[in-house]
């Protein structure tokens, strides 16, 4: 009993607008487009030296020698720079109306009505929208896009910009440095609950581009913030590139919760890089769905730096046919008596490919740590693939530390049991599948977790061979 | 006058190379409680999940009716929503989806009519306070980490929720203590009526005392080789199978 499982239906993400761009830069990569973007962006000296500095180290870097294969990405062809026909409102009335339709479909601003108190929207290269509840712009919240964040802020933001990911991470940390546009900056000050969740939405439309947001969180002592993003763009052929970059400095004893949905499509190379630095006694805690691209490597990381300080980590990528999904999470416990929790699943179907990679370093100044890993993947058929490569560095004895992987697949039994009771074949897996998924699912913001079951329920379509 | 239910005629069923049933023959009218009994291996289980028509054993002869519908070759699920139902020896656990979400979806695809959540939940509370089960379980991902009597338990509330026309209890009691087996019996005579009927498989008759048995069957090596009255079933409890064990 063999089931065809088809592909995720992305229609609700598929659709294109025309692209109305007001201006898209040159292809390729050269000190020369670098300076018109950020000429276009109107940056102050000190970015433009830095975006220039951040091309210069990223012509030095090779391309990462491990994971999936990435030399199909040639970045002569990709405009890392396009931006739409607007300027940034805080109404939706001001918003061109392909754009606002586009986020209408995608239920951004019903979102914002009901459940958030802030909504940031991204359109290719720039922040087109937006908005943040009045009481919090009382209580001292900054919640802004980056442009406006290195303009009116630019003491923080050079305190903090590419200081958590340094351009020598790796390669195309560096190529975000250099071609960076959008994003957000939260600031959220000392002692200040954000009780509802902020919210940036980051589409790409336009082909043959690429997208560089750049989020910045800042959550101060005592502070705690939820911060939502999602991501998605409509189905070229030409390849498209993610290269975002998260910076999460979250201080002694405050909270941040990130969670994001990345539902890019499938010709969107996915290499984005995201960090957390943790204060004393501060928690960090992730929540991670992976569903889109043609390849991915996100890798978030905790730096557990500040003494008694956690992370958790809650993630699920969803690999259908095609799609190589190179996902994990790294946690360094730099200081005694800091805990982290990873709790990653994976689905594969129709020859995907999904690879759990992950670092634990608990380094010599950490005694008293605690880390538990747990990755479970579940393949669908015969032909797709599920790997496991995790990294343990252990440098103290004072340490609790446990790793559990598991790779299953659905058993006839389970699926005649399931029948036996009424299910189709289809609805037997679709129901498997989605408990799998159930404690990540719970975990996302709910308009999130329905779309997460939709997206499993749809499209399991059997037939028996 | 009794309306036919299940017709099973000259079975035979094999899993893989291995013959299993050799030419069963089974009637089961409505309002009747039917008794498979059999040493091990004589082919019972075999006989309860070909008839929802079990894709891990092949049916090489023979049919079986259901309303007088040939169901034989029909996939588990349509057998599932014509009204068989089969409670299993070992249920599977599905994590994730809780006891309430599952019932209430299989019991979407059993049933033409809308579910009304607030009803559900009382009559699944009802039967569950009925069966002596943990309320806390309606919200416990299905089976997970349910004790062996859970999930008896468990299967015998699927049974009344779904309601079938054909109740199959494949080895419900067995594992079970006294308690449990009355529980489980308990259930079994709230579901049975008139319209519908039961068949038990089982290797003991501790099940059978508190229930009215039409029919006792005894299959040994994939034949039935005598069907009686419950009194039938006190004389294997006295003696064994071994009067009826087939010269080889």
């Amino acid at each position: 009993m063999k089931t065809q499982v088809d592909e995720i239906n992305r229609n609700i993400y598929d659709f294109k607008n025309a692209d109305n761009y007001e201006y898209k830069i040159k292809k390729g990569l050269t000190p020369e487009i670098v300076e018109d973007i950020s000429r276009q962006k109107q940056d102050p000296d000190w970015m433009r030296d830095f975006r220039l500095k951040a091309l210069e180290v990223y012509n030095k870097l090779e391309l990462p020698t491990w994971g999936p294969d990435i030399s199909e990405l040639n970045m002569d062809e990709i405009a890392t720079y396009v931006k739409p026909k607007t300027t940034l409102s805080n109404s939706w009335e001001d918003v061109p109306d392909d754009i606002k339709s586009t986020f209408d479909k995608l239920g951004i601003p019903e979102a914002e009505k009901t459940s958030l108190a802030g909504v940031g929207a991204q359109y290719d290269s720039e922040v087109v929208y937006h908005s943040m509840k009045e009481d919090l712009i009382k209580q001292g919240v900054i919640y802004t896009d980056m442009e406006t964040a290195v303009r009116e802020y630019p003491e923080i933001v050079k305190e903090h910009f590419m200081k958590c990911v340094p351009l020598n991470d790796h390669k195309f940390a560096a190529l975000h440095g250099a071609v960076w546009s959008g994003g957000s900056f939260v600031y959220v000050p000392k002692g200040v609950k954000v009780d509802i969740p902020l919210q940036s939405y980051f589409r790409l439309n336009s082909p043959e581009s690429g997208q560089f947001e750049h989020t910045l969180i800042i959550v101060e002592e005592e502070a705690s913030l939820h911060f939502i993003e999602g991501c998605s763009a409509p189905k070229y052929n030409k390849v498209n590139l993610h290269a975002g970059c998260v910076e999460l400095y979250v201080k002694d004893n405050a909270y941040l919760r990130y969670s994001t949905i990345e539902n890019w499509s499938k010709n969107m190379l996915n290499l984005n890089t995201k960090k957390a630095i943790v204060g004393k006694n501060a928690k960090m805690d992730w929540v991670s769905g992976s569903f889109g691209s043609k390849i991915s490597m996100l890798y978030p990381m905790s730096i557990l730096n500040g003494e008694g300080s956690k992370t958790e980590f809650t993630g699920i990528s969803f690999a259908g046919g095609g799609q190589n999904l190179d996902n994990g999470f790294k946690v360094v416990h730099n200081a005694p008596h800091t805990s982290s929790v990873v709790n990653a699943k994976s689905i594969s179907k129709n020859g995907g490919k999904c690879t759990y990679r992950s670092l634990v370093r608990i380094s010599e100044n950490a005694p008293g740590a605690k880390s538990s890993v747990s990755c479970e993947s579940l393949m669908l058929d015969d032909i797709s693939i599920s790997d496991t490569i995790p990294t343990n560095d252990i440098r103290t004895d004072d340490v609790e530390f446990s790793h559990e992987a598991k790779i299953g697949k659905i058993s006839d039994k389970t699926i005649f049991y399931l029948m036996s009771r009424g299910l189709s074949e289809e609805d037997a897996k679709a129901m498997i599948v989605r408990g799998f998924a159930y404690p990540i699912s719970k975990e996302l913001p709910v308009e999130y977790a329905v779309e997460m079951n939709r997206l499993i329920n749809l499209e399991l379509e059997g037939a028996i061979g | 006058m009794k309306t036919e239910l299940l017709n099973i005629n000259n079975l035979h069923v094999s899993a893989g190379d291995k013959i299993i049933l050799n030419g069963i023959d089974l009637k089961i009218n409505k309002g009747e409680i039917h008794v498979i009994m059999g040493p091990n291996g004589s082919g019972k289980t075999t006989t309860a999940n070909a008839i929802l028509n079990n894709p891990m054993y092949t049916k090489t002869a023979g049919s079986i009716l259901f309303e007088g519908e040939d169901i034989t070759n029909l996939k588990t699920d349509e057998i599932a929503r014509k009204g068989v139902f089969m409670s299993f020896q070992l249920p599977e656990e599905i994590p994730g989806i809780s006891v309430t979400n599952f019932l209430k979806y299989a019991k979407s695809k059993t049933t033409s009519e809308p579910i009304k959540i607030f009803s559900f939940k009382n009559e699944l509370k009802t039967y569950m306070a009925e069966l002596n089960m943990n309320p806390n379980n309606m919200e416990r991902s299905l089976n997970v980490g349910f004790s062996g009597g859970e999930k008896k338990k468990n299967e015998i509330l699927q049974m009344l929720v779904l309601n079938p026309k054909l109740a199959i209890l494949d080895e419900t009691d067995s594992g079970l203590d006294v308690d449990a087996i009355n529980t489980v019996s308990k259930g079994i005579q709230m579901y049975k009526n008139e319209t519908n009927a039961v068949l038990i498989i089982t290797h003991n008759t501790k099940i059978l005392k508190s229930l009215n048995v039409d029919y006792v069957h005894i299959l040994v090596d994939g034949k039935i080789v005598k069907t009686g009255s419950q009194e039938l079933a006190k004389e294997i409890e006295e003696n064994g199978y071994s009067q009826f064990k087939v010269q080889k």
